[in-house]
């Protein structure tokens, strides 16, 4: 089968347009399969935010509620447990919170909107694990002045959620989205 | 911003309950039942007007639905706020307006991402109905619109069964006219009919007279007639249920629109494809044909 | 770039299996339009398996959450409703390319020596196609699902001694339940397409050893030049590879135009009554088989008893084995055959349709009378074959193809 060279030319050119043709069309039709993947809009309706009523926590009392399956701490701290989060910089990796994630809002020196609720995400930065609240005075070892303790490794945190020096978790827990609907209601997972 | 219809204005006044009240035979339905060997031969449906892209007919519809239908049935494979998004109650980001739904559409404590579930539940349906109110989500595809709009055009003055009620296109059936107020009550008008064959069970339609050897004569509907006027004029509940059903069947599958018009795109790429292969195809092949 | 493939042939036979199966497969060359229903079909699987995963990801297989979790899929999952869609309806286009493909086989003698064993793994692939298709149907659990199931599996209930407790064994319960569902579930998922595709390469390995047949049932091994290729053979790439690209796009396009504009088909791809839940306590106003399953499905209710119309409709298929044997013409492609058989031939199509069409009422005296007529027709399209496929004059079948 002789072929000439204007037809090589020809073949080439119907070649490479089919097969760009083709290539495009079997990119789109990819699009439907990936994007199935993401969230559906029933997780998305499991993963919407969550409100709470926050007016009822006493003074020292933490409350945990569940948002997009992760534990959420909400911790009512006391004036003095305010006052003593300063002194606790030199025992931590991370005191103002550069390196760790939280909203603009929560980059401050008590790490949240209103001073006196701590609001986090209760996930050990270091392999997963929810640590426990730890209020009292020496309860986990002698001197501590309150904070939250993870048993799977031992990481501490003090009662802005920030991490120690020398545990494993490198970071401090997260703060999530938050807003405030009203003083007493509190609406976890957006800001707007 | 897109408005919820304003509420149906009653424009029925005694006179006019006079006038038609009167006028006897000539607001019939039009349901002309054929009298052949059956004892109620299967109902010729009405079309159902509407148009699946008219939003504001959908916001209607579901409005209607969820004040007339919700207590009883649920439509528990959609959310609110999809149906919002999908009927149009929604700022020009295509934002759901959340307050809007609440105030028309949202009236339990349910979440505005929570599926629109009815609040009866399904053992005192039972009980009070004899069987538990289906959910209608996709009731539109398992009956049809026509066959939606018919029935709810088509229920009768029936002092026989337990609700005072029956329906033409659903014989016996076990829900009462809800739209009783809008639609107004209709009577059924009988016709004596020769059926071939011994009379078998009673109808639900009339009476069975035996006529001895191969026929029997029964009464059969041949049509409703509107003898006590509800709310709303025939030209109004006619809209109101073709808003209905149009909403009914924007639910059964809410993509249907934008399958439609993906489809299209679809098809001018292949189109495309098409002419290319067939040119790579003929240019290879001649040197099959020389 | 050349060396990578020297590295990979020094380690698998890649460049002989190219040469072997595409580039140096010399394929007779008077293909027509019956035989794009191979390709076609190949595509169709990769469809159902493809869009299969992918509904597996989201579809839950308990009998509480089936219905619903398609729900999902079609509500709540990103473009989850077209790839449903897609499967829906790629099973019933799988059966309409796949009767096409078998009847380019009865058109051309493409099960005679030596394909007989060809024909026989391609009617075995059919047999697992209407296993995955049956057992597929259930997994939505919509009520036609559900009793679809239900009367199909009482049929082993006719089987004498055994068929009550082949029953249950076969449901898992005493009725069709969840139990049932899960089991199809992963009959239809795993257990199914592993030895569909395993038996589909088989195929594809019986048809390159022997070679294609061709529209006048010619050999061309028969004619080859000094190199040792067919005279009337060209290589299938890239004649064959850049024709069936062509037949493609064209069965694309009618398969997209029914999965945008009429996925139900009007009610014969996804029945109505399939979009109500399983109801244990109400049968469907009309059970009926899904289309493709019709012909068999009027079969069986012609037959007045029970056990034999099982025995009837099983033998449908089974007769179907036999054809390499049944056919005794000295030629095998139509063109060269007399009249007796084109007509037996045509007889049987209208048969089938009828069967068919049989299959989706229901029943009426009159209705199963001609049901029972086609039937007749039906066997005897391949019964009698033996003997007119003798008698029938046949013109000379030339040298070279056409």
């Amino acid at each position: 089968m002789e072929v000439n060279a204007t037809d090589l030319e020809r073949r080439k050119f119907l070649t490479l347009a089919t097969s760009v043709i083709g290539g495009v069309g079997i990119g789109l039709a990819s699009v439907p399969f990936i994007s199935s993947w993401l969230p559906s809009a029933q997780a998305k309706a499991l993963g919407a935010p969550v409100e709470i009523d926050i007016s009822k926590i006493a003074e020292g009392q933490k409350i945990k509620v569940a948002w997009r399956g992760q534990p959420v701490f909400i911790v009512h701290r006391s004036p003095a447990v305010l006052n003593s989060l300063a002194g606790m910089d030199p025992m931590l990796r991370d005191p103002n919170s550069d390196e760790s994630q939280q909203p603009q809002y929560a980059h401050n020196e008590y790490r949240s909107i209103k001073e006196q609720i701590l609001v986090l995400v209760g996930i050990c930065t270091h392999l997963g694990c929810v640590p426990l609240y730890k209020p009292e005075r020496d309860s986990v070892e002698a001197g501590w002045q309150g904070g939250f303790f993870c048993p799977c490794h031992g990481s501490k945190y003090d009662m802005a959620g920030r991490v120690y020096k020398g545990v494993p978790a490198p970071k401090n827990l997260p703060v999530p989205p938050y807003r405030y609907v009203n003083d007493k209601i509190l609406m976890i997972g957006t800001d707007t | 911003m897109k408005l919820l219809s304003a509420r149906i204005k009653n424009k029925n006044s005694v006179t006019a309950r006079a006038m038609l009240g009167v006028m006897g035979g000539v607001f019939a339905v039009g349901l002309l039942v054929g009298v052949a060997n059956a004892e109620q031969a299967a109902i010729p449906l009405l079309k159902a007007p509407g148009d699946i892209t008219d939003q504001a007919s959908l916001q209607r519809g579901a409005q209607l639905y969820i004040n007339n239908c919700l207590g009883c049935h649920g439509l528990k494979y959609e959310r609110y706020d999809s149906i919002a998004q999908g009927i149009g109650i929604t700022d020009e980001a295509g934002n759901v307006l959340d307050k809007v739904v609440k105030d028309n559409l949202l009236f339990t404590g349910d979440k505005i991402t929570d599926p629109i579930v009815t609040a009866m539940a399904t053992t005192d349906a039972e009980k009070w109905f004899g069987t538990a109110p289906p959910d209608l989500t996709l009731v539109a595809r398992v009956r049809g619109k026509d066959w939606l709009y018919t029935y709810l055009k088509s229920f009768y003055h029936d002092p026989s069964k337990p609700w005072g009620t029956n329906n033409l296109v659903f014989p016996d059936v076990a829900m009462p006219h809800v739209l009783v107020s809008l639609q107004g009550i209709q009577e059924p008008r009988y016709v004596k009919a020769s059926v071939a064959g011994s009379g078998s069970g009673a109808s639900a339609a009339g009476s069975v007279a035996e006529a001895g050897g191969g026929t029997t004569e029964k009464a059969v509907i041949q049509s409703l007639e509107l003898v006590i006027p509800g709310t709303m004029t025939l030209e109004q509940y006619d809209h109101a249920v073709a808003d209905l059903v149009n909403f009914l069947s924007y639910v059964a599958e809410p993509v249907q629109v934008k399958r439609q018009h993906t489809g299209a795109l679809v098809l001018v790429f292949l189109g495309i494809f098409l002419v290319f292969s067939y040119l790579l195809k003929r240019e290879y092949w001649k040197d099959v044909h020389h | 770039m050349g060396s990578i493939v020297e590295w990979i042939d020094v380690r698998y036979p890649m460049t002989k299996m190219w040469r072997e199966h595409l580039s140096e497969y010399y394929a007779p060359k008077n293909f027509n339009i019956w035989y794009f229903f191979g390709s076609l079909a190949l595509v169709m699987l990769v469809n159902q398996l493809i869009t299969g995963i992918w509904l597996t990801m989201s579809y839950n297989p308990s009998a509480a959450g089936a219905f619903a979790s398609v729900e999902y899929i079609m509500r709540d999952v990103s473009w989850g409703w077209l790839i449903r869609y897609m499967h829906s309806t790629g099973a019933s286009f799988f059966f309409i390319v796949v009767y096409l493909h078998m009847f380019r086989g009865f058109l051309y003698g493409s099960y005679r020596k030596p394909r007989e064993l060809l024909w026989l793994v391609g009617m075995f692939i059919f047999l697992c196609l209407m296993a995955e298709a049956f057992f597929g149907y259930l997994l939505p659990w919509g009520n036609m699902s559900f009793w679809g199931a239900q009367v199909i599996t009482s049929l082993f209930s006719a089987i004498p001694y055994i068929g009550d407790g082949l029953v249950e064994w076969i449901r898992g319960d005493y009725n069709i339940s969840g139990v049932t569902l899960n089991r199809f579930f992963a009959l239809h998922v795993v257990l199914v397409p592993l030895v569909f595709v395993g038996c589909v390469g088989i195929h594809i390995l019986a048809l390159h050893h022997v070679g294609s047949n061709n529209p006048d049932g010619i050999e061309i091994k028969q004619h080859k030049n000094s190199q040792g290729i067919p005279l009337d053979g060209i290589p299938f790439h890239p004649y064959y590879t850049v024709k069936d690209l062509f037949g493609l796009a064209v069965f694309l396009i009618i398969f997209f135009a029914v999965v945008f504009f009429a996925p139900d088909l009007g009610g014969y791809f996804l029945e109505a009554p399939n979009f109500q839940p399983a109801d244990p306590l109400k049968t469907p106003e009309h059970i009926a088989p899904v289309w493709y399953m019709t012909p068999y499905y009027a079969m069986l209710r012609a037959v007045p008893d029970k056990l034999l119309g099982v025995m009837v409709m099983g033998a449908s298929i089974g007769v179907l084995f036999f054809l390499p044997w049944l056919d005794c013409s000295p030629v095998k492609s139509i063109r060269y055959k007399g009249w007796i058989t084109k007509t037996a031939l045509s007889l049987f199509v209208i048969s089938f349709f009828t069967l068919g069409y049989l299959g989706m009422q229901p029943p009426t005296s009159g209705k199963t009378l001609l049901a029972q007529v086609c039937t007749i027709i039906y066997f005897a399209y391949f019964l009698l074959m033996p003997i007119y496929s003798k008698l029938d004059k046949t013109k000379p079948v030339p040298d070279r193809v056409r």
